[in-house]
C-alpha cells in the first residue's frame, strides 16, 4: 500500500476486504478446497494483481466477489458493506463490480455502441439519446471512433477487449474485475492493450482486481502483486511494485523492474511446479 | 452506411462470386445427369420395370400444355388452386408451430422447473410419427381442413421447440453473467441475451420445421382433403394418371425449396451480426 499515490485523484470508494474466505466445492460428494482461509485487503483505486498458476482457484475468488458463486465461510466487504458472508451466502451481481471476462463477453448480436450503452440502458435512468451521446464520447476517448456500428465479430480481438472495458466503465463501477483478459492475445497486441488499460485507468480511477499468470504483465500494471499458492489458493507472498505511475513501456527495461521480477519469479515458479506435480498425480 | 445497403452489397458480391466459381456449372451437370438417365431409361433403353413410368417428354408436354390431357398444367387455374391450398396449410401450420414452439422452447431452456415439468412428456410424444396421428387427428377435428393443418403443425412444432431449447442451452454462461454484472434484471437478461443468443439455433429449427411441414402435409393430404399437392399425387395414382404424379412431386420440391430459402433469408435479415461475422471470416 506504500506505493499507492495518496493524492486527490484517488477514489474514496471501492475498497475490497477479503477476510478469511474459504470455498469448498462439493462435486459428486468429493470435497475440493479451492480457496483456503484467504485474506486480502485492497484499498480504493489500487491495481491489485493476483498472480498464480493456472487452476489454483483465482477465478473462484473473483467469482465470489462478482456474485456468481457463494462462499463456504468468511466475509467479503466492499467499502465496509458486507457483500457476502454468513447469513448472506452469495453476493448480488451488480454494476458496482464489473467483470471483464477471460474470453470476452461482448454480446455478438449488439453493435459495439449498443454493447457499451447496455448497462445504462438496463438501468433506465437516462434517456436513450443521453446514453448514446455518453457512449460515443467514451468510445472516442478510448480511441474507438469509427467502430460504433460494427459488430464485435467484425473488429480485432484487441479492439474488442477495449470495447469491453469501456462498456464496464459506462456504469461507473467502483471495482473492475479482470479474469486474465489478455490471455489469448499475442504479445504485441498485449503490450498495446496494457498501455491502453493504464491510459483508461489514469482517466477513470477505479479499484482493479486483475487475475493473471503473466509476471511481466503483473509488474507492469500493478501497484501490488499478490502471489497465490497452488490449489487451494491463498496468498503466499505480496510484492510491492514501487515504480511510480504513470508508467509506460520504458519501465520494462529499468533495473528496478528486473529486481522485482527476480524477487517474484522464484515464488511463482515454485508454486507452478507444485501445481504441475499435483496435476501429474491427479492425472 | 445502412444495414440494408450492406446486406444488398453482400448479396450481390455472393451472387457474382458464385457465378465465377464452378458451382453453377456443376449444378447443371448434376441436373442434366439425372434428367438424361430418366429420359434414356424410360424412352430409349426401355428398362424392365420402367415401362409404366411416365416419360420425361410426356411429363413436360403435359405440364406445359394449354390443353392438358389429365386437366392439370401451368395454364389451368386448377393447378394453382392446389398449390394455393397447400401453401395456405403450410403457412397456418408453420406460423402456429413457430408462434407456440419458439416461446415454449425459450422457456424450457430458461427455466429448469418448467423443463422438468414438461420435457419428459414432450420427449415421449416427439418420436411418434405423424402418420400415427392421422386417425386421432380425424377423430379430434371436424372437417377436412383442420386435421391436415394439425398434422402439418405437429412435426414442425416439435422441431422448432427442441431446437429453440437447445439454442438457449448453447448460450455461453458468460453472456448472462456479463448482463447481470451490467445491472440487467432476470427478465432483461432473457430479452437481451437469451432470445438473441438462441437465434441461430432457432433458425436452424425453423429450417427443419419447414421441411418436415411439407413432409407431414403430403401425408395429411393423402388421407384427407380434396385439394392440395399431396391430394394430386394420391388421386393421380388411383386414377392411373402417372404424369400428374411427377408434376405434383416436382411442384412440391420447387415450393419446398422456395419456402426453405425464405426462412433462410428471414434468418439472415434478423441476424445481421452473424451474416457479417461469417462474411468476414469471424476473428
Amino acid at each position: 500500500m506504500s506505493t499507492l499515490e495518496k493524492d486527490d485523484s484517488m477514489p474514496t470508494t471501492g475498497a475490497i476486504r477479503i477476510e478469511d474466505v474459504v470455498k469448498v466445492y462439493d462435486p459428486d460428494g468429493a470435497a475440493v478446497m479451492a480457496v483456503d482461509h484467504c485474506s486480502i485487503d485492497i484499498p480504493a483505486g489500487e491495481i491489485c494483481m493476483i498472480v498464480g498458476p493456472s487452476g489454483c482457484g483465482k477465478t473462484t475468488l473473483l467469482n465470489t466477489i462478482a456474485g456468481f458463486h457463494g462462499l463456504t465461510s468468511g466475509h467479503i466487504y466492499l467499502d465496509d458493506e458486507i457483500l457476502c458472508g454468513p447469513g448472506k451466502e452469495k453476493a448480488e451481481p451488480g454494476s458496482d463490480r464489473i467483470v471483464v471476462f477471460q474470453n470476452g463477453a461482448l454480446f455478438p448480436w449488439k453493435t459495439n455502441l449498443e454493447n457499451i450503452a447496455f448497462g445504462p440502458m438496463m438501468e433506465g435512468k437516462l434517456s436513450k439519446a443521453e446514453i448514446y451521446d455518453k457512449a460515443r464520447k467514451m468510445m472516442a476517448d478510448a480511441g474507438l471512433e469509427g467502430t460504433e456500428d460494427s459488430f464485435p465479430g467484425e473488429v480485432s480481438s484487441g479492439l474488442r477487449r477495449r470495447v469491453e472495458i469501456v462498456r464496464a466503465l459506462m456504469n461507473e463501477p467502483k471495482v473492475l474485475l479482470f479474469d486474465e483478459p489478455y490471455r489469448a492475445l499475442d504479445s504485441l497486441t498485449k503490450s498495446v492493450m496494457h498501455e491502453a488499460l493504464l491510459d483508461i485507468y489514469y482517466k477513470n480511477k477505479v479499484t482493479i482486481f486483475f487475475i493473471t499468470h503473466d509476471l511481466e504483465e503483473a509488474i507492469f500494471l500493478g501497484h501490488r502483486l499478490i502471489i497465490m499458492s497452488s490449489r487451494p489458493c491463498k496468498p503466499k507472498k505480496i510484492v510491492e511494485v514501487d515504480i511510480p505511475h504513470p508508467r509506460d513501456y520504458s519501465v520494462l527495461t529499468s533495473p528496478r523492474f528486473r529486481e522485482i521480477m527476480n524477487e517474484a519469479k522464484g515464488v511463482v515458479n515454485e508454486e507452478a511446479r507444485k501445481a504441475f506435480e499435483a496435476g501429474e498425480k491427479e492425472g | 452506411m445502412s444495414q440494408s445497403n450492406t446486406t444488398m452489397n453482400l448479396t450481390m458480391y455472393r451472387i457474382s462470386s458464385w457465378l465465377k466459381s464452378p458451382k453453377p456449372y456443376l449444378m447443371f451437370i448434376g441436373f442434366g445427369f439425372v434428367l438424361s438417365f430418366w429420359y434414356f431409361s424410360v424412352e430409349v433403353w426401355k428398362l424392365p420395370r420402367f415401362q409404366d413410368m411416365p416419360a420425361l417428354t410426356e411429363v413436360i408436354e403435359e405440364w406445359f400444355s394449354k390443353d392438358p390431357y389429365y386437366g392439370l398444367s401451368v395454364y389451368t387455374p386448377e393447378y394453382y388452386k392446389h398449390i394455393g391450398i397447400s401453401l395456405r396449410r403450410i403457412a397456418y401450420a408453420f406460423c402456429l408451430a413457430t408462434a407456440l414452439g419458439v416461446p415454449l422452447g425459450l422457456f424450457l431452456g430458461w427455466s429448469q422447473k418448467l423443463r422438468e415439468f414438461i420435457f419428459p412428456l414432450f420427449e415421449l410424444l416427439r418420436p411418434i410419427p405423424v402418420l400415427a396421428w392421422v386417425p386421432l387427428a380425424i377423430i379430434m377435428f371436424s372437417g377436412s381442413e383442420t386435421p391436415v393443418i394439425f398434422l402439418t403443425f405437429l412435426a414442425s412444432f416439435f422441431a422448432t421447440t427442441l431446437n429453440t431449447m437447445l439454442g438457449v442451452e448453447s448460450i455461453d454462461e458468460e453472456y448472462s453473467r456479463a448482463a447481470y454484472c451490467l445491472g440487467a434484471s432476470r427478465w432483461q437478461t432473457f430479452v437481451h441475451v437469451v432470445v438473441p443468443g438462441a437465434m441461430p439455433y432457432i433458425f436452424t429449427g425453423l429450417q427443419i420445421s419447414i421441411g418436415v411441414a411439407w413432409f407431414s402435409l403430403v401425408a395429411g393430404e393423402m388421407v384427407s382433403g380434396q385439394y392440395g399437392l399431396g391430394y394430386i399425387i394420391n388421386t393421380a395414382y388411383i386414377m392411373v394418371q402417372y404424369s400428374q404424379i411427377i408434376i405434383g412431386m416436382i411442384t412440391l420440391g420447387l415450393f419446398g425449396y422456395i419456402t426453405s430459402a425464405l426462412v433462410r433469408v428471414a434468418g439472415d435479415y434478423m441476424m445481421q451480426w452473424r451474416v457479417r461475422e461469417l462474411a468476414l471470416g469471424g476473428d
